[in-house]
């Protein structure tokens, strides 16, 4: 099972100093941190069959665990995994198509794809700054897929309510991002 | 890169939900990664360091593991098997 998050606020910096260190909390955070963006990456990036897209997903994680060593810019270490991650995918259609033919991945709608991934990141990493109840609720029904019924007895909540909070979380999700947009840069964590 | 649109409603439940969250047994399978990766280490360096536990595992994987005290977790004994095969390729 994932384990708690026991370092969430670690800037991207930090959090490869202290894998590189040795710590197992820092690794936990790591791959908590990426796992959604390299599953999207496979996933919704590559149309990966969920079977590839799990050996795709080990096998990144593993070559960055491999290969942390090499990576010169701790800051950059998203744009980093999404790179291998790119090549990961690469390979498996490659292995795919030898023994069956694949759908192609137009090069086209694979950028277009991964670019509104990487701004998905933004937005999640601005999610995470508006804490509870914002982020689970939001977290639920958009990425959970999650019905207001569901989220209503999960949390606690007539359900009649929660379209209402959901729409006032989003009001204060534009902010954080508007806020961010003038004052962080676009990649990183940078805390 | 495209311009940056404007974070309408609409445009930023799409994005939350592009970043679904990944299995919980992926997620727990990466986690574990450095133990499964000094586990392998372990056996890797007693198997090249002892002739007769390298004969052991060459003569039963699974069971060699266990008894040098691992856990012969799949996917250790997949990747000490295709390192194994490896070695006998090259």
């Amino acid at each position: 099972m994932p384990t708690e998050r026991a370092t969430p606020h670690l800037s991207d910096t930090e959090l490869v100093r202290r894998c590189r260190e040795g710590s197992t909390e820092a690794w936990n955070e790591l791959v908590e941190r990426f796992s959604r963006y390299v599953y999207a990456i496979c996933g919704r990036g590559f149309g990966l069959a969920a079977h590839d897209a799990e050996d795709a997903f080990q096998e990144v994680f593993t070559r960055v665990y491999a290969r942390l060593d090499t990576l010169r810019d701790d800051s950059a270490i998203r744009s980093w995994m999404a790179q291998l991650t790119r090549r990961v995918c690469l390979d498996r259609l490659a292995a795919a198509s030898r023994e069956q033919p694949v759908e192609d991945v137009s090069d086209e709608r694979l950028e277009r794809t991964i670019e509104e991934i990487d701004q998905a990141f933004a937005v999640r990493e601005a999610l995470e700054e508006l804490g509870e109840p914002c982020q689970e609720l939001l977290d639920r029904f958009f990425a959970r897929d999650e019905s207001y019924r569901t989220i209503g007895e999960e949390l606690d909540l007539p359900a009649g309510t929660i379209a209402s909070r959901i729409s006032r979380c989003l009001v204060k999700l534009r902010a954080e991002l508007e806020g961010r947009k003038a004052s962080t840069p676009p990649s990183g964590r940078k805390r | 890169m495209t311009e940056p649109q404007a974070y309408d409603e609409e445009r930023l439940g799409r994005l939350i939900g592009l970043l679904a969250p990944a299995p919980h047994g992926w997620v727990g399978a990466a986690q574990e990664i450095p133990a499964f990766r000094q586990t392998l280490d372990e056996i890797v360096a007693r198997a090249e360091a002892d002739e007769a536990f390298r004969r052991a595992l060459i003569a039963d994987l699974e069971a060699a593991v266990a008894g040098a005290g691992y856990e012969p977790e799949p996917r250790v004994v997949e990747e000490l098997r295709r390192q194994m095969n490896d070695q006998r390729g090259g």
